[in-house]
C-alpha cells in the first residue's frame, strides 16, 4: 500500500510536467511576439528588446524552459504584466475565498446529494424518487448564473435572509462568513448535488439488489441498517470517483459565481487575467488548478481501498 | 442407498403452511404463484422442497420469512411457526424473528456475504440486531460457532473479507451466521448448488451434524435429486406453485405416484456411462502439452505465477465427445478457451486437421475460427439482448462471405432441428426460456458448419429435463454432422451421459483420461474416486426407481 502511494505521487510529476509545457507553449507559440504581446501597442523597439532580454526570450527555447521551471520550483511565478506584483502574491490573496466557498460547497452538495439519492433508491418509483429526478434534472440543465440570480432574488431580495454579495474571510467569524458564502456555495452546489444525488441513485439501486442485501434482511437489520450500514459502503466507489470528476465542474462554476456574488477569488482573477492577457498570471492559475485537479483526484484514488477491502495496491 | 428413515410424528410441529396462496395483485388477472400449499415441518426433520425453476420453492421459503418482492402478495392461507400466526405480523416483529427463530441460508455464496464487511462483523452483527450481549461476549460466541462449522484458522478467517476465502468456506459464514442465534427453522435455499461436488457433500454434512446437535427443523430448497436423496426425511415435489407429491423419501424415490415426479426423476442423468461408440481414426483435433501459465509478470518484482494447465494431450476424432471435467479451479475452462484461442496458450500444440493454431495471429486465425464453435454455459447472456434470433444466427456466415439469402434459410432450416417455430427468428433472446435459448445458442454454433463444438457447461444452468432435451439435441447434431464436442462439465452424472473419452483435471493437470466407461465405473486414480464418492445419491438409479446395480459391472446401454 505504502509503495503503491509512493508510485502514485511520483506519477504526478509526469503529468504536471506535461502540463507545465503546454502552460509554456501557451505564450512562446501564440502567433506573434510575446514580447510585442506584453509590452503593448505603444512599445518602441528599444523597450522590446529590453523586455525581450528580461525574460530572457532571446535565448533557446529549452533553455528558456528550464529556467522558467526552475523559477516554478522556487515558488517564483512571474510578475503581473499589469499590476507589477508577484503573481504568487496575487494568488496568495484571492485563494482564500475560492478555497474556502470550494470547501463549502462539497460538504453542502455531499451532505444533502448522498441522502437524496440514498432516498430515491429505497423509494425506487414513488413520488420522493420522482422529485429527487426531477431536481437533477432541473440542477444539470439551468446555468450556474441563472440560479445565482434566482438564489438572490429569492433569498436575499424577497427573504432578506443573507446579503446580496460580498465575502468575510472565516477569520473574521464562522457565522458572518457563511451568511456570505451561503449563497454562494448553494448556486455552484446545484450541479453538483444533482450529479452526486444521480450517481448515488443509480449505484444503490444495483447494490440493493444484490443477494448480500437479502441476507441482510434475513438476519433481520432494520431497513437503516440495510441502506447505510451494507448498501452505501458498496455503492461508494462510483459515488467517490464522480465527486473527484465533478472538481472540475466546481473549477468552472467557480469563475461565474464569484462574478455573480462579488467575491474576490481566484475565479474572477483569471477572467480579469485573460481579458488583460495577463500571460504570467493566466499560466499560474492553469498550473494551479490542474495540480489541484490531480491531487484531488489522487485522494479519492487512494481512498478506494478504504471502502472496498478488495481495492489492494 | 442409505435413506433416513426417522419417524417424526411425536416430534413438535416447527412450521405449518396451510392453503398458503401467494399471488401478482397488480398484475392482469390476479396470477396465482404459490396455489394453496401446505407444508409441515418438524423438530429435527428435514423437509426437502424440490421442483424445477419457477415452480415456487423460493417464493415459499420468502413467504415464510416474509421477505416476498414487493410485487407478490400472500393472498390467503396461514403460515404457524410454533404454533403463532406470523401472516399478522409487523413488519418490526418479523424483523425480530429472522435469524433468531427463522434463519435462511442462500445458494450463491460468492455474492450472499457482504464485499466490504469483515465475516466475523458479519456474525456479530446477527447478535448485535438480536440480542444484548456485550462486545465481548459477541465475539466470543461468533469464535465458537465458527468453530462448530469446522473453519480453519479462526481468528484469522474472522478477521478476513469474504473475497479472501473460498466458495466452502463462505459457505460455512453463511451458517455460522444463521445457526449462531439457535433458530428453531432453517432454511437453505440451494445452500450447495454453488459448490464443487467434494465441498458440496462437507456442507452437507455439516448441515446435518448441526441439524443432530441442535435439533434444527430444515427446509431444505433444491432441484438435485441426489442431494433429496441423500439428506431428506421428507420430501414436497413442486410445480407451477403447486405440490403435486409429498411423502417419505423412499417411499417417494420407490413408489412416485404423480406422473410429474416420474417424469422429474426418470429425467436425472444416470451416473453409469454410455458404452464407447465405435471412434473413427478421423482425428480432428489435437491438442499436444498444452500450457497455460498466468501470472509472473510485473515490473518491479516477479509476481507468483499460476499453471492453469500442465502438459494437457488428447485427440478427438470426429463424431466423438470427450468430456472434462474436474472441480472449479481444476483448469478445464483454461483448455476450453485455449483451443477457441479465447485465451493464447504459454506453449503447446493444438492441431486442427493438421494446421497448428496455437501459435496463428488473429488473422492467420480467423479461416480456422469457423472450424471451432462455442457453446457457454449462461445462455441468458450469451446471446446479444437487442439483436433478434436471425441477426445472430446469421452473424458468423455473413462474416465468412455466405449472402444473407442463404444464411437466413439455413437459420430457418436449424430452428426446425433445433425444435423451434422459424418465426422465432423474428424475436428477441428475452422471449425465450432458459431451455430454448440454449437450442439457440447450440443452433448459433452449428450455423458455422463447425468440425468441433466446445460446450462449456453448457447444460449445467438449466433444470434436468430441460438437460435431457438439450443432450438429446446435441447428440442428434453429432450423428447427423460428424461434429466432434470437447464438452465441459464439473457433472459427472451428466458426462456419463454424453461423452465417450473423459478426462479428468485436477490442479491444471490431467490425472486421468480413457473411456468413459472405465474412468467413470473403475477410476484409477483417488481424485477421480473422490468425486464419484462425492456425487450426492450416486447409488440411487432414478431412472428406475431403485438400487443402482454395482456400476463397475455396469452393462453398454
Amino acid at each position: 500500500m505504502l509503495g503503491y502511494i509512493l508510485r502514485r505521487i511520483l506519477a504526478v510529476i509526469p503529468v504536471m510536467l506535461l502540463v507545465a509545457v503546454f502552460v509554456f507553449l501557451l505564450l512562446r507559440l501564440t502567433p506573434g511576439d510575446p514580447a510585442a504581446i506584453i509590452a503593448g501597442d505603444m512599445a518602441t523597439p528599444a523597450q522590446l528588446d529590453r523586455i525581450r532580454e528580461a525574460m530572457g526570450l532571446n535565448q533557446p527555447l529549452h533553455i528558456q524552459f528550464v529556467t522558467w521551471v526552475g523559477q516554478l520550483l522556487r515558488g517564483d511565478l512571474g510578475v503581473s504584466l499589469i499590476s507589477n506584483t508577484p503573481v504568487a502574491t496575487m494568488v496568495a490573496d484571492r485563494i482564500g475565498p475560492t478555497f474556502s466557498i470550494a470547501i463549502l460547497t462539497i460538504i453542502m452538495s455531499v451532505a444533502m446529494a448522498v441522502p437524496m439519492g440514498v432516498l430515491a433508491a429505497w423509494k425506487h418509483r414513488s413520488a420522493a424518487d420522482y422529485a429527487v429526478m426531477t431536481f437533477s434534472v432541473l440542477g444539470f440543465s439551468v446555468p450556474v448564473f441563472v440560479i445565482g440570480y434566482i438564489f438572490i432574488l429569492i433569498f436575499s431580495l424577497q427573504l432578506g435572509w443573507f446579503p446580496v454579495q460580498g465575502y468575510t474571510p472565516i477569520g473574521s467569524g464562522f457565522g458572518a462568513f457563511l451568511s456570505n458564502a451561503f449563497l454562494p456555495a448553494l448556486t455552484l452546489s446545484t450541479i453538483y448535488i444533482a450529479l452526486i444525488a444521480r450517481m448515488t441513485r443509480a449505484n444503490m439501486l444495483e447494490v440493493l439488489g444484490e443477494d448480500y442485501i437479502r441476507t441482510a434482511r434475513a438476519k433481520g437489520a432494520p431497513e437503516r441498517t440495510v441502506l447505510f450500514r451494507h448498501a452505501l459502503k458498496n455503492a461508494a466507489v462510483p459515488i467517490l470517483t464522480v465527486i473527484g470528476s465533478g472538481f472540475a465542474l466546481l473549477i468552472g462554476g467557480v469563475v461565474v459565481t464569484e462574478t455573480v456574488f462579488n467575491i474576490p477569488g481566484i475565479g474572477r482573477l483569471t477572467v480579469d487575467a485573460i481579458l488583460a492577457r495577463d500571460y504570467p498570471v493566466i499560466q499560474a492559475m492553469i498550473l494551479l488548478t490542474s495540480f489541484l485537479y490531480v491531487l484531488v483526484n489522487l485522494l479519492i484514488d487512494l481512498s478506494y481501498s478504504f471502502f472496498d477491502p478488495r481495492i489492494r495496491y | 442407498m442409505l435413506f433416513k428413515t426417522r419417524n417424526f410424528d411425536d416430534a413438535p410441529v416447527v412450521l405449518e403452511a396451510k392453503g398458503l396462496t401467494v399471488s401478482l395483485p397488480d398484475t392482469k388477472g390476479d396470477p396465482k404463484v404459490l396455489k394453496s400449499i401446505n407444508v409441515t415441518i418438524r423438530a429435527s426433520e428435514t423437509v426437502c422442497l424440490v421442483g424445477e425453476s419457477g415452480s415456487g420453492k423460493s417464493v415459499t421459503s420468502l413467504a415464510i420469512m416474509g421477505l416476498l418482492p414487493e410485487a407478490l402478495k400472500v393472498s390467503s392461507g396461514t403460515i404457524h411457526l410454533q404454533g403463532s400466526d406470523l401472516l399478522p405480523l409487523t413488519q418490526a416483529q418479523m424483523r425480530e424473528l429472522r435469524a433468531a427463530r427463522v434463519a435462511m441460508i442462500f445458494q450463491e455464496p460468492m455474492t450472499a456475504l457482504n464485499p466490504v464487511l469483515r465475516v466475523g462483523d458479519q456474525i456479530m452483527e446477527v447478535m448485535e440486531l438480536h440480542t444484548s450481549l456485550p462486545a465481548a461476549e459477541r465475539r466470543k460466541r461468533a469464535l465458537a460457532i465458527m468453530e462448530q462449522v469446522h473453519l480453519p484458522d479462526v481468528p484469522r478467517i474472522f478477521a478476513s473479507y469474504p473475497h479472501q476465502l473460498s466458495g466452502g468456506q463462505r459457505q460455512r459464514i453463511m451458517i455460522a451466521m444463521a445457526l449462531v442465534l439457535e433458530p428453531v427453522l432453517l432454511i437453505a435455499d440451494e445452500p450447495t448448488t454453488a459448490l464443487d461436488v467434494t465441498t458440496q457433500k462437507q456442507i452437507l454434512a455439516l448441515i446435518d451434524e448441526l441439524q443432530q446437535d441442535h435439533g434444527t427443523a430444515v427446509l431444505f430448497i433444491t432441484h438435485d435429486m441426489g442431494v433429496v436423496a441423500e439428506i431428506a426425511d421428507t420430501v414436497y415435489v413442486m410445480k407451477q406453485g403447486e405440490i403435486v407429491e409429498s411423502g417419505a423419501v423412499e417411499t417417494l424415490l420407490r413408489h412416485p405416484q404423480a406422473d410429474y415426479t416420474r417424469a422429474l426423476l426418470a429425467a436425472v442423468p444416470s451416473l453409469s456411462p454410455r458404452a464407447a461408440r465405435a471412434g473413427a481414426d478421423d482425428a480432428v483435433l489435437r491438442v499436444e502439452k498444452l500450457n497455460k501459465v498466468y501470472g509472473g509478470g510485473g515490473i518491479l518484482k516477479k509476481l507468483p505465477t499460476a499453471h492453469a494447465a500442465k502438459d494437457v494431450t488428447f485427440t478427438l476424432s470426429r463424431g466423438q465427445t470427450l468430456g472434462i471435467v474436474g472441480e472449479s479451479g481444476s483448469g478445464k475452462s483454461t483448455v476450453a478457451r485455449c483451443i477457441m484461442r479465447l485465451i493464447d496458450p504459454t506453449s503447446g500444440r493444438i492441431l486442427l486437421d493438421d494446421t497448428d493454431i496455437a501459435t496463428l495471429t488473429r488473422g492467420g486465425l480467423r479461416p480456422h475460427r469457423q472450424k471451432l464453435q462455442v457453446v457457454f454455459q449462461d445462455p441468458m447472456r450469451s446471446l446479444n439482448p437487442r439483436w433478434t434470433i436471425a441477426d445472430s444466427l446469421i452473424e458468423g456466415p455473413l462474416n465468412y462471405g455466405t449472402s444473407r439469402k442463404d444464411a437466413l434459410a439455413e437459420a430457418a432450416r436449424l430452428m426446425q432441428v433445433v425444435g423451434l417455430p422459424t418465426d422465432a427468428l423474428a424475436r428477441y433472446p428475452h422471449q425465450f426460456s432458459g431451455g430454448q435459448r440454449q437450442r439457440i445458442a447450440i443452433a448459433r454454433a452449428v450455423m458455422m458448419r463447425p468440425d468441433v463444438l466446445v460446450a462449456d457447461e453448457a447444460v449445467s444452468a438449466l433444470d434436468v429435463s430441460v438437460q435431457a432435451q438439450v443432450l438429446d439435441l446435441l447428440d442428434q447434431l453429432q450423428r447427423d454432422l460428424g461434429i466432434a464436442i470437447v464438452f465441459i462439465t464439473h457433472d459427472l452424472r451428466v458426462a456419463a451421459q454424453i461423452c465417450d473419452e473423459v478426462l479428468v483435471m485436477q490442479r491444471g493437470a490431467v490425472v486421468e483420461h480413457g473411456p468413459a466407461a472405465q474412468v467413470l465405473a473403475a477410476p484409477a486414480h483417488a481424485y477421480t474416486r473422490a468425486l464419484i464418492d462425492a456425487a450426492p445419491g450416486r447409488s440411487w438409479d432414478f431412472h428406475n426407481f431403485q438400487e443402482m446395480r454395482d456400476p463397475s459391472h455396469a452393462e453398454p446401454a
